[in-house]
């Protein structure tokens, strides 16, 4: 199976791409349905009698559909279009959130989580009073058993936790803290952007309340994110954006708001962005979960190996295998990694560098930034060996000015 | 020489890496802070004036080679300058990095920080370079309004 070949920019680019965790590449799958939507099916869902719009009113909730299915909803309302993964948390800290946090509960994160499941709740405990407590990670990059069971209690309302942190790659071990936390009687949102790409999500088994994650980070165009919640919650909850289509009567002084999901789906969607997403779902399931951990497997294993061996890297990830997956964060000890992204950049190598939009994490282990290699499917075995030649290639121009 | 062996020349290595500008001045006339908050590059500048003369600047904080050396060799250069000459020399570098094309003869002012001319060719680094020369100008800006710095008076 040749992966690559269904990825034009991986042909049409003499790159080594290493920053999935950022963004993925598209396949030619999900280019090709975009523009057959334009092609035959562009209107404005929801609102025209005509039969175009109908025509894509069905496609735009066909993929609601779908989607349901691909994470196993339980129903298809569940599934709430959105911006992204950033937007779908802000609508869960603001609709839920505001309404239902009080002076003397808190809030429980990880101190690995990305700003977007970060920042809104600095600002709605900061609002209602309530108190953001950390869940903080070990020598081993992560979170114990014994961290949850100190930090989850009778006081918390809401935990909010990463399933694969977007900087270690770390897997956290979200059954159990699901499973304390509602037993403390509080709700769980799992940040799915970083482990949806790799790894089957069943949010009936899982049990999360909410679950969010970005379409661009698994294969569909940017501009789309997908929020889940249990119904008897979102059914709850106040809308987060006001306007058209997530109405049923205006008045004017009142209005009332359409059920689920149009409630939380203001204004015109973005309905390339869902198509896509769709297409996205399809390549994925073609592939099939088990092949996609096959290849990665694979490919992470042999990573973690040809990096280990260069001993003026410190890494930062775990050492259980099992609890690893996707990204590998790294440093050539005394030299900084925007100056070695530049160089890998170079030798066509992409990878991020900087904080990762996880300035708390940084800090907790007293640096300012890593660079970072992500990791998928259409990676190969030859862009890691691009990867250790472009650091030693970074490694050999800075050895003599390295203060050591 | 490509842009990068260019960028990464031994002058700015030298500064980048281990820099004599780097610590704390004993009596500091102002301080600035600069920050690029995508990349956490962080510095603290000091100045020291004697009337409107540069008499002395020294920094710290962390950030990439780039970053260090340009402020490091921005004190090498301006040190000793007027407040005038070196609002002067800020603009011109900042012109060059930008690409607002500058003559030869007028790049020369700018002395060893023409080190940095290749950098404009590796857009992802220039606000690296252009950390420094910014937080400068900021303090300077600020002295000016406060009525602290006189860049113009001759006393």
């Amino acid at each position: 199976m040749d992966i690559k070949q269904d990825f034009p920019i991986l042909n049409n680019r003499k790159i080594t791409y290493l920053d999935s965790g950022a963004t993925t590449q598209k396949p030619k799958q999900v280019l090709d349905a975009i523009k057959k939507y334009y092609e035959n099916y562009n209107a404005n869902p929801h609102r025209g009698a005509y039969f175009l719009s109908i025509e894509a009113t069905e496609e735009y909730e066909n993929t609601r559909t779908k989607i349901a299915k691909f994470i196993n909803a339980r129903n298809r309302e569940e599934i709430i279009f959105s911006k992204n993964a950033t937007e779908s948390l802000n609508l869960i800290a603001y609709s839920y959130g505001m309404d239902n946090l009080k002076s003397g509960d808190e809030v429980v994160l990880s101190i690995m989580e990305h700003h977007s499941n970060l920042v809104p709740w600095q600002k709605v405990t900061k609002a209602t009073g309530s108190t953001l407590r950390y869940m903080y990670m070990n020598d081993e990059f992560e979170i114990s058993d014994e961290e949850i069971e100190s930090k989850i209690t009778d006081k918390t309302k809401v935990v909010g936790i990463t399933h694969v942190s977007n900087v270690l790659g770390t897997i956290n071990n979200i059954e159990k803290i699901i499973k304390i936390a509602h037993k403390k009687g509080a709700i769980v949102i799992v940040d799915c952007s970083q482990s949806i790409p790799h790894m089957r999500i069943d949010v009936q088994k899982m049990d999360a309340d909410f679950i969010v994650f970005s379409g661009h980070k698994m294969l569909s165009p940017l501009g789309i994110g997908i929020l889940y919640g249990k119904k008897e919650i979102l059914n709850k909850m106040n809308p987060f954006l006001m306007g058209g289509d997530m109405i049923e009567y205006v008045y004017e002084q009142d209005t009332t708001f359409a059920p689920l999901p149009n409630k939380f789906e203001a204004g015109t969607q973005n309905v390339e962005g869902v198509i896509g997403l769709g297409a996205a779902i399809d390549y994925i399931e073609s592939i099939g979960y088990d092949k996609i951990q096959e290849i990665e497997e694979e490919l992470i294993d042999y990573a973690r190996q040809e990096l280990s061996k260069l001993d003026y890297l410190t890494l930062y990830m775990t050492p259980n295998r099992e609890n690893h997956n996707g990204v590998i964060s790294f440093n050539i000890k005394g030299v900084h990694p925007h100056d070695v992204a530049s160089i890998l950049d170079s030798e066509g190598v992409c990878v991020r560098s900087g904080n990762h939009c996880a300035q708390p994490l940084m800090r907790f282990l007293g640096i300012d930034s890593t660079c970072r290699a992500s990791f998928y499917i259409y990676n190969t075995k030859e862009d890691v060996d691009n990867l250790v030649k472009g650091l030693n290639k970074a490694y050999n121009m800075f050895e003599k000015y390295i203060v050591k | 020489m490509d842009d990068l062996e260019q960028a990464y020349n031994e002058l700015i290595m030298e500064h980048g890496m281990n820099s004599y500008n780097k610590k704390k001045l004993d009596h500091a006339d102002f301080c600035e802070l600069g920050h690029n908050p995508n990349c956490g590059d962080e510095i603290s500048l000091e100045l020291k004036l004697n009337g409107n003369i540069i008499e002395d600047m020294a920094f710290t904080g962390h950030g990439c080679a780039i970053s260090q050396a340009s402020t490091s060799i921005m004190i090498d250069t301006l040190k000793g300058k007027t407040l005038e000459e070196a609002k002067e020399i800020i603009k011109t570098f900042i012109e060059m990095i930008k690409r607002e094309t500058k003559t030869e003869e007028e790049l020369e002012k700018l002395e060893d920080a023409i080190a940095f001319k290749n950098v404009s060719n590796m857009p992802a680094r220039v606000k690296c370079a252009l950390l420094a020369w910014h937080t400068l100008e900021d303090m300077i800006n600020k002295g000016e309004e406060s009525g602290k710095i006189k860049s113009d008076c001759c006393h």
